[in-house]
């Protein structure tokens, strides 16, 4: 075909540079929040196309969540049996029952027509700390704790955001008055929020050699609640390969079958 | 349709088929021996792959909706059982949620194609119109289809974009109010607004399926335009359309399929906002709403203008002088190929849509509200102003004679002469 120049050139090689650098945006998640301040990205074993969680921080995660967290905080949208599917944490099948049993679960009407209740079972939801909006605000001087089940995906920044508010809890900077129960934190919008320092270092046993820091607690949840929010991350990476080599080959062999197809033609 | 059929009918059955519905005949007019110019570039594979991206979003859409609940207290809950526990489900509703994304995108690069090389002028202005009423019922449909994941950005997105009728107050008073409760089904955006805004999420992609045929059929009555401008002379300017434009449309496609997967597999939140993993709630406001990065630039238009009402028919003019381009357009050149002005106008044009779209998710104050105004004007301007002057001072650049001769890179034919 006939060479051409127009500025139509300068603007298919314009978008796709901007297309390039918005893929190599999407590939290293370093996020500003909207108003707070600058959340640094972290390491995270998920990241990236290959990226896939870590069973043992998972698991670790997830006993912070369960030993800390979990006083305030629910995670309703997930069920016990999730924490022993492929691509979690991956408790056995013994441990999951176990971790269900520890909690009461409201069933019933039995013969009788009465609610009972009963330990939980692999495939009950998580139980929520309060039974609803107004008894966790009367519960936290008004303050109402969310939910955490997709909150790794409802703040700009994901697991750094989380990361970055578990371990920016500071002293206010002098000049800068608090309201009364508000705890300075440096990645919070506005900096004053209600929910105090929740971790402390050796609150947590760790029993598999990590070291029991609030560093690595913040961490290790935020990684946790990241499976909570995306339990299927670990699928999609890996289906996502597969179909990317066959749309590789597949549009190789395309543009063969179209160059021989073409020659045809004289020129 | 407007070619002689050159289907023959091999067997018994199918000339027997054949006399009753010629329905094999005209697939194989119109998709096998076609006549297509032969000089098309890979600008014009996406209509191709808009078909492409309108197949998945009703096959995905359709499969959604066997388990998602259009109830205000379960719809976000069941978006969320869909991601967790229907099998697949987290890939449907990531090839959905981003598919609309690509068939924006898709959509943009179509606009932008036939602006620039005047697919829109005689004979194809109905062609023309008809792909602005689906691009029309696109948006309609894209808005509903986000109002469904009843998070906090769907919620007040409705709230803000239906409460726009209410600017009508200011000519009658009442009647703007009178028709945003209608729409409601209520005092505020709630459970009735929802199970509305299911139906006709679910009704207006079968409208925009019907309009595509319409689409198709005026655009088979001239034949494809190419990037000359100039129509099909001799039977060496055009290639059937089968295997030279169906492998060349697959390839394309394939390509397009990488870009939408590469979204779907490795970022497939990359183009949504956080604020929507947020059930919707109607006591809290979200600090900044913004539309989906598809809507930007009428969003910019929108707030350009200080008058709310103003604003608001801004907004649509903007889309519906689009239907007025074949009459602004004065000149008798097609392809902006052989425009020296008017390329570098329409260019410009195409950066001011893009500026738009930057402004349009910004705070509109201070700079960004001066620039989203000088943005605007020019968007009106270029189109209602520029292009129809343009039109008549312009002398046009050396053109070949035809397509082959396009194509074989023959000296320019008609010279300077005008």
């Amino acid at each position: 075909m006939k060479k051409f120049t127009s500025p139509f050139r300068g603007l298919v090689l314009s978008a796709a540079g901007a297309l390039l650098a918005f893929t190599t945006l999407t590939a290293t998640p370093v996020a500003a929040a909207g108003d707070g301040p600058e959340i640094k990205a972290q390491k995270w074993s998920f990241s990236g196309p290959f990226g896939m969680y870590e069973r043992g921080q998972l698991q670790r995660g997830y006993k912070v969540y369960k030993e800390v967290c979990s006083a305030c905080h629910g995670l309703r949208l997930l069920h016990y049996r999730n924490l022993g599917e492929p691509g979690g944490p991956e408790f056995s099948e013994e441990e999951v029952k176990a971790l269900a049993a520890q909690v009461e679960v409201q069933a019933g009407p039995n013969d009788e027509g009465e609610m009972f209740d009963r330990p939980g079972k692999p495939s009950d939801a998580f139980v929520s700390p309060f039974p609803n909006k107004e008894a966790a605000r009367a519960a936290n001087n008004g303050a109402y704790p969310p939910d955490l089940s997709v909150m790794a995906k409802a703040r700009v920044g994901g697991p750094d955001y989380l990361y970055a508010l578990l371990t920016g809890y500071k002293d206010a900077p002098s000049g800068m008055t608090m309201s009364e129960g508000m705890n300075y934190n440096a990645a919070f919008a506005g900096h004053q929020i209600a929910m105090a320092a929740p971790l402390n270092a050796e609150s947590v046993e760790y029993t598999d050699g990590i070291a029991p820091t609030v560093d690595n607690y913040a961490k290790d949840v935020s990684a946790f609640l990241m499976w909570a929010a995306e339990p299927k991350l670990e699928e999609r990476h890996k289906v996502g390969f597969r179909f990317m080599i066959y749309l590789v080959l597949l549009a190789g062999l395309l543009y063969l079958a179209k160059r021989r197809t073409w020659s045809r033609l004289k020129h | 349709m407007a070619h002689v059929s050159s289907y023959q009918p091999s067997t018994a059955i199918a000339k027997w088929f054949d006399d009753r519905l010629p329905i094999v005949r005209m697939m194989h007019d119109q998709f096998n021996v076609f006549p297509m110019p032969r000089n098309l570039n890979y600008l014009w594979t996406f209509g191709g792959i808009l078909t492409f991206c309108l197949a998945v979003q009703l096959l995905t859409g359709i499969v959604l909706a066997m388990h998602y609940v259009p109830q205000e207290s379960m719809a976000f809950d069941s978006v969320e059982h869909i991601m967790r526990d229907v099998n697949w489900g987290w890939l449907l509703r990531y090839m959905h949620a981003n598919g609309g994304s690509m068939f924006f995108l898709a959509v943009y690069i179509h606009i932008v194609r036939g602006m620039y090389y005047g697919s829109y002028k005689a004979p194809r202005e109905v062609l023309w119109i008809i792909g602005v009423l689906i691009f029309l019922a696109m948006m309609a449909t894209a808005f509903m289809g986000y109002s469904l994941v009843w998070g906090q950005m769907s919620f007040w997105a409705v709230t803000v974009i239906t409460n726009l009728f209410s600017s009508l107050d200011s000519i009658i008073p009442g009647m703007g109010t009178t028709i945003v409760e209608w729409i409601w089904g209520g005092f505020s955006v709630g459970g009735p607004t929802l199970t509305r805004l299911y139906s006709l999420h679910y009704l207006l992609p079968f409208v925009i399926a019907g309009l595509v045929v319409l689409h198709i059929w005026a655009l088979h009555i001239p034949g494809s335009t190419n990037p000359t401008g100039i129509e099909i002379k001799s039977k060496s300017d055009s290639v059937p359309f089968h295997p030279y434009y169906t492998i060349k449309d697959g390839f394309a496609m394939s390509m397009f399929v990488i870009l939408f997967a590469g979204f779907v597999f490795y970022a497939p939140n990359f183009l949504g906002h956080p604020d929507n993993y947020i059930v919707a709630d109607p006591l809290v406001t979200p600090p900044h709403i913004v539309p989906e990065w598809y809507f930007l630039p009428f969003y910019a238009i929108l707030r350009a203008i200080p008058s709310k009402l103003l604003g608001v028919i801004a907004m649509f003019a903007s889309i519906g002088v689009l239907l007025f381009l074949p009459w602004l357009d004065t000149s008798k050149v097609r392809s902006a190929r052989y425009r020296p002005i008017f390329k570098w106008f329409l260019l410009a044009f195409f950066i001011n849509a893009v500026a738009l779209g930057y402004l349009g998710a910004k705070a509109p104050e201070g700079w960004y509200l001066t620039f989203g105004r000088l943005c605007t004007a020019y968007y009106f301007l270029f189109l209602l102003v520029i292009m129809p002057i343009i039109g008549w001072i312009e002398k046009p650049s050396a053109m070949p004679g035809s397509i082959t001769d396009d194509v074989l890179g023959k000296k320019p034919a008609t010279a300077k002469t005008r």
